[in-house]
């Protein structure tokens, strides 16, 4: 089992062998050199990240044992708060924000003795497939700058991809964990709704919402969920269990597992990408899996399905941002105007159109035949993929459609940005884990993700798998931007 | 199913989300609606009788805690981030007055 860069840096700072502050600057030091042409960063916490890192190294230097993640430089999705730290959305409506109190991820991070750097760039509100959305300016995508990243926490996956931090935290709604996981050549999970706390997450579709893990290996990946999941007496959507523990299974391999390959998980993707997943379904096959040629239709009924439900949820949450308690206030005579004027400035287009499209499926004369029709269709989705895990311990598809695509490609046709998420919203409609892993790339070097689903809490399953198929992936070409020694050997001091 | 969205549902909807757009944003999102909503017709014509809709993926009740008193936020604190605030409330213009 190979262990990732975060579980090295974390056994050095726990040994004494390195200080977290030179860990935490070395990596500011490549964000510094390298984020003003990637643009992961909204945020770079430069004194707070070595004075957090000091303490660390204070808790060493006493002898205890500051947590799993001592002194490991956390890249944080920049709609999670920060107490006293702006937090933006990617939205002019919070450009000023300063959140009173942590999300419930940042304190355990900060307890398990890991270090926030930075606040990540993200489509407005997590909404969007390209971080092209943010109201700050694109993410670039480290293997190639005049693509996108993918989306929403594309600043997130980029950051980690170019080696500014060795793991980092995302929210993913309808994939925005595992697409720019996939564009970016990095490991990205979406966990089990309701076993990672969403206190402090900026509502964007509740009941969709999930925060995770990015990472460049899945045994890291692996290692942050464990430290983030858990119940949370602040989050009533939280499960009142413990969450699944996935990084002592990671090297359990797949033998004996049954694992489904979904035609509708794949057939409509590039041929890249297709011969990706066949790869990944042999691999699996060498490793002693059993594989199955798997079909469930319904999941084609997702993307339009979540296209009606996600804005929905979003229209109603983002009726908050009425410039009354925080954020931005635009001047006018009542309190209607005023609140009319503040949404148009502080909202981009891509928010505008989905509170929109939310308002009018929850409108009157319309609420059945749009909203109500897709919570139907969404039973019809989780009831298949229900009848199909009796068969299969996981399955198997892609993650996206295609490779990164041009900055610039797709702003203008919606439809067309909302289908790189078609083989990932299926996932968020049923509650499920899921974890997109690097594959092996295209003829122009851009990374290929390939994505394994298991059942609600089959969190140990999508990691052992995952780690199967980094073990048998073709190798991927080093990122065009990004600090080469950090993803080398991050272990070494420089 | 529905006609295809026009500039005047825009303009309805825009008022119910309380966003203020021109006549030039008013044609645009019409537009680039009624596309999207052509997408979840498909949706909108599937036969789901007696499916029950999903709210949520959980099956949720509702959660309380025990009726204690807990440590809450600051009243200075929240008012900080405020756009406006007196007398320890938040100000906001005239609530009253011609309709929207």
């Amino acid at each position: 089992m190979t262990s990732g860069p975060a579980s090295l840096l974390s056994a050095q700072v726990r040994a004494g062998e390195r200080s977290a502050v030179e860990v935490v600057e070395r990596h500011l030091d490549a964000v510094a050199r390298i984020d003003p042409e990637l643009h992961a960063f909204v945020t770079v916490l430069n004194d707070g990240a070595v004075a957090a890192a000091a303490a660390v190294d204070t808790v060493v230097a006493a002898g205890r044992d500051p947590g799993p993640l001592a002194g490991v430089p956390v890249a944080v999705k920049d709609n999670m708060c920060t107490r006293g730290v702006r937090t933006t959305c990617s939205s002019r409506i919070l450009e000023h924000w300063h959140p009173p109190y942590d999300a419930t991820v940042v304190e355990r991070l900060t307890a398990a003795g890991a270090v926030v750097i930075g606040k990540t760039n993200l489509d407005e509100f997590a909404m969007g497939s390209s971080t092209e959305n943010s109201a700050f300016g694109p993410t670039r995508n480290p293997h190639d700058p005049s693509r996108v990243p993918g989306g929403s926490s594309g600043g997130s996956a980029a950051a980690v991809a170019a080696g500014l931090a060795p793991i980092g935290l995302g929210s993913d709604t309808g994939g925005s964990i595992r697409q720019p996981a996939a564009l970016c050549g990095v490991v990205g999970m979406k966990p089990t709704y309701g076993t990672v706390s969403r206190y402090g997450l900026v509502a964007f579709a509740s009941s969709l919402d999930q925060i995770g893990p990015f990472a460049r290996t899945v045994s890291d990946a692996a290692l942050l969920f464990d430290v983030i999941g858990g119940h949370d007496p602040m989050d009533s959507t939280s499960l009142d269990r413990p969450a699944p523990r996935t990084a002592t299974v990671v090297g359990d391999g797949v033998d004996g597992c049954r694992v489904g390959v979904v035609r509708e998980l794949y057939e409509d993707a590039e041929p890249a990408v297709r011969a990706a997943v066949s790869a990944a379904a042999e691999a699996l096959a060498g490793a002693g899996a059993v594989i199955e040629e798997c079909s469930i239709p319904e999941v084609r009924h997702a993307l339009p399905a979540y296209y009606l439900l996600a804005p929905a949820e979003a229209s109603s949450n983002l009726a908050r941002y009425d410039g009354v308690r925080y954020g931005l206030r635009v001047d006018a005579p009542d309190v209607e105007s005023m609140n009319a004027a503040t949404r148009a400035a502080g909202f981009g287009a891509e928010v505008t159109r989905r509170v929109m499209l939310g308002t009018y499926a929850l409108s009157a004369g319309y609420y059945d035949a749009y909203y109500g029709q897709a919570q139907k269709v969404r039973t019809l989705i989780i009831d298949a993929f229900r009848r199909t895990y009796e068969q299969v311990d996981a399955l198997l598809g892609a993650t996206t459609p295609t490779t990164a695509f041009a900055i610039g490609d797709r702003v203008q046709d919606p439809w067309a940005m909302y289908l790189s998420d078609v083989f990932s919203v299926p996932s968020n409609l049923s509650g499920d884990p899921a974890i997109s892993v690097p594959f092996g790339s295209d003829d122009a070097g851009l990374p290929i993700g390939v994505q394994v689903l298991a059942p609600a809490l089959g969190e140990p399953m999508v990691v052992r798998v995952g780690a199967v198929l980094e073990a048998a992936a073709p190798p991927l070409g080093q990122p065009r931007l990004a600090d080469r020694a950090l993803l080398g050997g991050s272990s070494e001091p420089s | 199913m529905a006609e295809r969205l026009t500039r005047e549902d825009a303009a309805y909807v825009a008022r119910l989300a309380r966003i203020q757009l021109s006549e030039e944003e008013l044609e645009r999102y019409a537009e680039q609606l009624a596309d999207v909503l052509e997408h979840a017709a498909a949706v909108a014509a599937l036969d789901t009788e007696g499916v029950h809709p999903t709210s949520h993926p959980l099956p949720l009740r509702n959660v309380l805690r025990r009726d204690e008193v807990w440590p809450c936020l600051d009243r200075a604190v929240v008012l900080a981030e405020a756009p406006a605030a007196e007398d320890g409330r938040f100000r906001v213009p005239r609530i009253l007055g011609e309709p929207l």
